[in-house]
């Protein structure tokens, strides 16, 4: 959740090892003890089968570029991309310190944390 | 039970603004109400059924009804975006088949351009679940359809040229309509050689963006029996929620898949038996999307089946947004819904423009995508025949 006013978290006990994990530069996911799938956003109850037996999982830090794209009119301009991780999701995230001009779908990058908004975010950046 | 028909669209209303200055959203909304009713030849007590989305200011229909003084004894407020309206045409159809209401209004307003209330209505994205994991990306309607694109082209080898062959046919069509924001015919080179604003998107892969409003009046079919305009019937719908699936994302489809099989199953035709589509186009990549998903041609082959002039009237197998649609006509609110489902009642009336009106349209679809094509979105698709 966030801040109504200032769109910054506010605490949500369901998210808080999340952010903890962040602030040590780790990204975390969930797995479901019940089903066995894994899930981002994180949620306490499983999206796929809605069990409650949810459980965080540290990601590897790998991922590889699923789709990108350059705000072009944004000053300076931006990436956002998806990043599918090996644990099995793809998340929303933008892919820093690289040339735009060079990114393409299926490019290896891997893991960094940037602060954002208050917030410790997960980045990628080309390996 | 279905709503196959069980309703008419009666009354059709655009707003002839593009740039509504000192005009307040409210008004908008009673002008195109007018409008409707008039074209459908009811007047506004006739009215017992109120339709109207996240547009609508103030406290939505509690404010709207009382504005426009309605006595409805159903209301609904469906919220999905730019596919609202469309979604409303369908829930307007199963209220009237219930015996809820007989004459169903729905309304739309806008004024992105001139400064107004921002789409979404008075709704905070922070309090959204995605809010604290997507936000700090700044995540942009251009950027979320664009990378829908890139993917697009990276799995079936769509090209710009291919997308660009959609703004040309909405351009040939725009021509025509005196209301159009746009209305200087457009070339493929001209298309891919304007500044890339998301790549792969250009400039010209973009909708306009456009003050305005309409209106919809759908009627009981013993009340489409006393009026005298042309008759336009109801026969199918479908509705679906589209998203990143906890993750499991694949961005290469839109909830078309689901909502447009629905809708031809309660139908009872195929999309060969189609004549004219209204494709929501927010940008070129959602209409090739659109026409894949629905199964107008195989899925991946968008590309193929949109070049070479295959959307304009007259010219391709498929007329589609012959009043220059979203992408050069008309976007009130950022939200396409209504105007996809207007230019297709005037396309089964036959009184779409001479130069782009389909020969013996009998059979039309519309379809509306509402939200975010690159992370959730509504779809919407309705099929209309000639009664
Ligand atoms: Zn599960």
């Amino acid at each position: 959740m966030a801040d109504k006013k200032t769109g910054t978290p506010v605490a949500d006990i369901a998210l808080q090892p999340y952010w903890d994990a962040a602030a040590r530069g780790k990204l975390l996911i969930k797995h479901c003890q019940a089903c066995g799938r894994n899930h981002y956003y994180p949620r306490p109850l499983c999206p796929h089968c809605f069990s409650d037996k949810t459980e965080w999982l540290e990601t590897s830090g790998e991922g590889t570029i699923y789709s990108w794209s350059v705000e072009r009119r944004a000053s300076p301009p931006y990436s956002i991309a998806y990043v599918t991780l090996p644990e099995g999701v793809s998340l929303l995230t933008s892919i820093v310190d690289c040339d735009f001009d060079n990114l393409s779908v299926g490019q290896k990058v891997t893991l960094a944390f940037e602060q954002r908004d208050g917030q410790p975010t997960p980045v990628f950046r080309p390996v | 039970m279905t709503i196959k028909g069980k309703a008419y669209i009666a009354g059709i209303y655009e707003h002839p603004t593009r740039k509504a200055d000192g005009i307040s959203l409210a008004q908008i909304h009673a002008d195109v109400a007018r409008g409707a009713l008039a074209d459908a030849g009811l007047s506004r007590d006739d009215v017992d059924g109120y339709f109207c989305a996240g547009d609508a200011p103030g406290l939505g229909p509690m404010s709207m009804v009382e504005y426009l003084g309605l006595k409805p004894r159903h209301v609904d407020s469906t919220e999905t975006g730019g596919s609202s309206y469309v979604i409303h045409a369908a829930h307007a159809a199963e209220a009237i088949a219930a015996g809820k209401c007989k004459v169903a209004l729905v309304t739309l307003a806008g004024k992105p351009r001139s400064g107004g209330a921002p789409p979404g209505g008075g709704r905070k994205p922070v309090d959204s679940p995605d809010f604290a994991f997507e936000a700090p990306f700044k995540p942009t309607v251009l950027n979320l359809y664009a990378i829908c694109a890139r993917r697009h082209m990276h799995e079936f080898g769509t090209t710009a040229e291919q997308l660009a062959w959609v703004k040309v046919a909405a351009s040939q069509h725009a021509q025509h309509n005196p209301h159009a924001m746009l209305r200087d015919v457009v070339t493929v080179e001209q298309v891919v050689s304007s500044p890339i604003v998301a790549d792969p998107l250009h400039r010209l892969d973009c909708c306009v963006i456009s003050d305005g409003g309409g209106a919809l009046v759908i009627v009981a079919p013993e009340i489409a029996a006393t009026l005298k305009r042309p008759k336009v019937r109801i026969i199918g719908a479908g509705e679906a929620m589209k998203n990143v699936n906890g993750g499991l994302v694949d961005i290469t489809y839109s909830g078309a898949v689901w909502s447009g099989p629905a809708a031809f199953a309660e139908a009872g035709v195929k999309p060969a038996d189609i004549k004219y589509v209204s494709i929501y186009d927010s940008f070129t990549i959602t209409v090739l999307m659109t026409l894949e998903d629905l199964g107008f041609c195989e899925k991946g082959k968008g590309g193929r089946f949109v070049a070479d002039g295959n959307l304009i009237s007259g010219v391709g197998k498929l007329p589609f947004n012959t009043d220059g649609g979203g992408l050069c006509n008309n976007h009130p609110g950022n939200r396409g819904g209504m105007t996809k489902v207007i230019e297709a009642v005037r396309q089964l009336r036959g009184e779409a423009h001479p130069a782009v009106q389909v020969k013996n349209c009998d059979l039309a679809l519309a379809h509306g995508t509402g939200g975010f094509l690159g992370t959730r979105h509504g779809s919407a698709t309705l099929i209309m025949e000639r009664a």
